[in-house]
């Protein structure tokens, strides 16, 4: 992983387009170690958003007035640099959706539920998120297709040995995976899969929400043949993502939603669709999101992600040596080097909801529960999982107030 | 944002020392649910002398509040009838709970309520409480 030297990140800095870090209570800020379920929005963002939707807000792709062609150019403007993002071939190939999740389902419905059929295989892992998980388990039970999952080591990290025996139970036509964990922080081998589903005669559906912030993506170096992200996840608005697919799969396939803006032409025959992406971008997008998700893009990539990735690393390192050092302390997952900025972690005879309130309680803000990775939980053998995780904003005095809470934590309940 | 007495005594105590914790076997109705938000496990077992709970049980793993409120719950419903506890106001249990809950605790302090009240729809045909209409996924976790 790319923990050289690179332009170092000064977080410090970069707190000052925060505004939630203006917000004290005795004396500190939010220690704000949430990221990894939703980060916090540079004024830059924000900035931007009121200004396109004060000056440059109209519908899309229709009006031939001025301010409609101001706000597609604001639209398509952010489709060329998600498509940048992500090293993409082309914009067609790029589609906004409502958020990664969405973009997952449109691959599941609108490829799986056309290719899919018994004797196939459709292959997912014990770390995925429900949003890439529970998608294919509905679509394969639908089709009759089964169901594998490639199980994990005791370190999160993926068990590859065991995709023989997986391509010997019939067709495998989908692997799905997540880039990253986000439970967990691990780094998948996804550029690995994939080979192996192309192997098979399978598609890669790649899911990069917890990837995308903190990590280069290049799908053509990944090789894969979708791939899913959120713009909330990297200071950018919710209620946006973007699918990416190989454009001779898009093109093979039929629509996820139907309404305007996606058809060619409606009589009341038939209806043929538009050209891509717009044939899966039924109805009005989320015009300004869409456009604050370029800006976000913006931002990060001018911050680095070289130099994020770094930055991270240090903070693992940080939370994992303190961690250590409290009995009763369980982390999970692979070791730093191996990880994004996502720490997870048990206290013993706690469970991390309290964990969660008694941190609260010193304005440290965690996540409790498991993380829409269920079966991921079942294979820890643990209910939930307390987990803290990081982003450009995040400082070592976070972590050292999560470590003095957890102390707290401890006396309270007197573990 | 400080509430130190959020963590009583009465709370620890019932958390670190459950009544009625454990399986009743042969039990007369059973029930098990989770909390989706945290992952709160509960399972209650229930016996009757008519209509009248004459014994409950329960067992689980999740945060103290969901785990002490079964706990003090099994000590409020034990003797009454399938009916009146089916349409116990969750106040009831709150009163007793005595802290206050932000409407995310909340669901963690009346899972064991919800899922006694499914063991007793299931075995006496009582209302369900609202939180578990239309819960019908593949894998009912009322089943």
């Amino acid at each position: 992983m790319a923990v050289t030297q690179a332009a170092k990140l000064d977080a410090q800095k970069l707190r000052a387009d925060f505004a939630v870090f203006d917000d004290l209570a005795n004396g500190k800020p939010v220690a704000y170690l949430d990221s990894a379920s939703s980060t916090q929005k540079p004024r830059q963002v924000l900035d931007a958003m009121r200004e396109f939707y004060e000056h440059s807000y109209a519908n899309v792709h229709r009006g031939v007035y001025t301010l409609a062609e101001n706000a597609t150019a604001g639209y398509e403007g952010a489709r060329e640099k998600v498509r940048a993002y992500i090293n993409a071939p082309s914009t067609r190939e790029v589609i906004f959706t409502r958020s990664a999740t969405e973009a997952l389902n449109l691959v599941a419905y609108a490829w799986g539920l056309e290719n899919l059929e018994p004797g196939d295989v459709v292959v997912i892992t014990e770390l995925e998120h429900h949003a890439n998980f529970v998608p294919w388990q509905f679509i394969a039970k639908k089709t009759g297709a089964e169901f594998a999952h490639i199980p994990i080591d005791d370190l999160g990290e993926l068990q590859l040995d065991a995709l023989d025996g997986i391509a010997a139970r019939g067709n495998v036509k989908v692997v799905a995976n997540n880039l990253v964990s986000n439970t967990l922080g691990t780094i998948n081998p996804v550029e690995k899969l994939a080979a192996w589903a192309h192997e098979q005669g399978a598609i890669m559906v790649v899911d990069a929400a917890q990837a995308a912030p903190h990590k280069k993506i290049d799908v053509q170096a990944l090789g894969c043949d979708f791939l899913a992200f959120s713009s909330h996840k990297l200071c950018g608005p919710s209620g946006v993502g973007a699918l990416w697919g190989r454009r001779e799969l898009l093109e093979g396939m039929q629509p996820f939603n139907f309404g305007g803006e996606m058809i060619r032409s409606v009589s009341l025959e038939r209806t043929s669709w538009n050209e891509l992406p717009y044939k899966f971008e039924a109805g009005t997008p989320a015009i300004a999101e869409a456009y604050g998700f370029g800006v976000a893009l913006d931002y990060v990539s001018e911050v680095g992600l070289d130099a994020i990735e770094a930055h991270e690393h240090e903070l693992v390192v940080q939370t994992m040596d303190a961690l250590a050092e409290i009995e009763g302390v369980r982390v999970f997952g692979p070791p730093a080097d191996r990880r994004t900025g996502i720490v997870s972690f048990e206290l013993e005879n706690v469970h991390p909801h309290d964990v969660a309130q008694i941190l609260n309680w010193e304005n440290v803000a965690v996540r409790a529960g498991h993380h829409c990775t269920q079966p991921l939980m079942t294979r820890l053998g643990v209910a939930a999982t307390t987990r803290a995780s990081f982003y450009l904003y995040s400082i070592p005095d976070d972590i050292d107030r999560l470590i003095t809470g957890l102390r707290k934590v401890k006396e309270t309940f007197g573990v | 944002m400080s509430d130190e007495s959020f963590y009583r005594e009465l709370i620890l105590d019932h958390y670190k020392n459950p009544r009625s914790h454990g399986v009743l076997e042969p039990a007369d109705a059973t029930a098990e649910g989770q909390n989706p938000l945290c992952g709160d496990e509960v399972s209650v077992y229930v016996r009757f002398d008519g209509d009248v709970i004459s014994d409950i049980s329960f067992e689980g793993r999740g945060c103290a509040i969901s785990q002490a409120a079964t706990s003090m719950l099994t000590e409020i419903v034990k003797g009454r009838t399938a009916s009146d506890v089916a349409t116990m106001p969750k106040d009831e249990l709150l009163d007793e709970i005595g802290i206050p809950l932000t409407p995310i605790r909340l669901k963690c302090a009346i899972l064991g309520l919800g899922v006694l009240k499914v063991a007793l729809h299931k075995a006496k045909g009582t209302p369900l409480p609202d939180e578990w209409r239309g819960v019908d996924g593949d894998d009912l976790t009322i089943g």
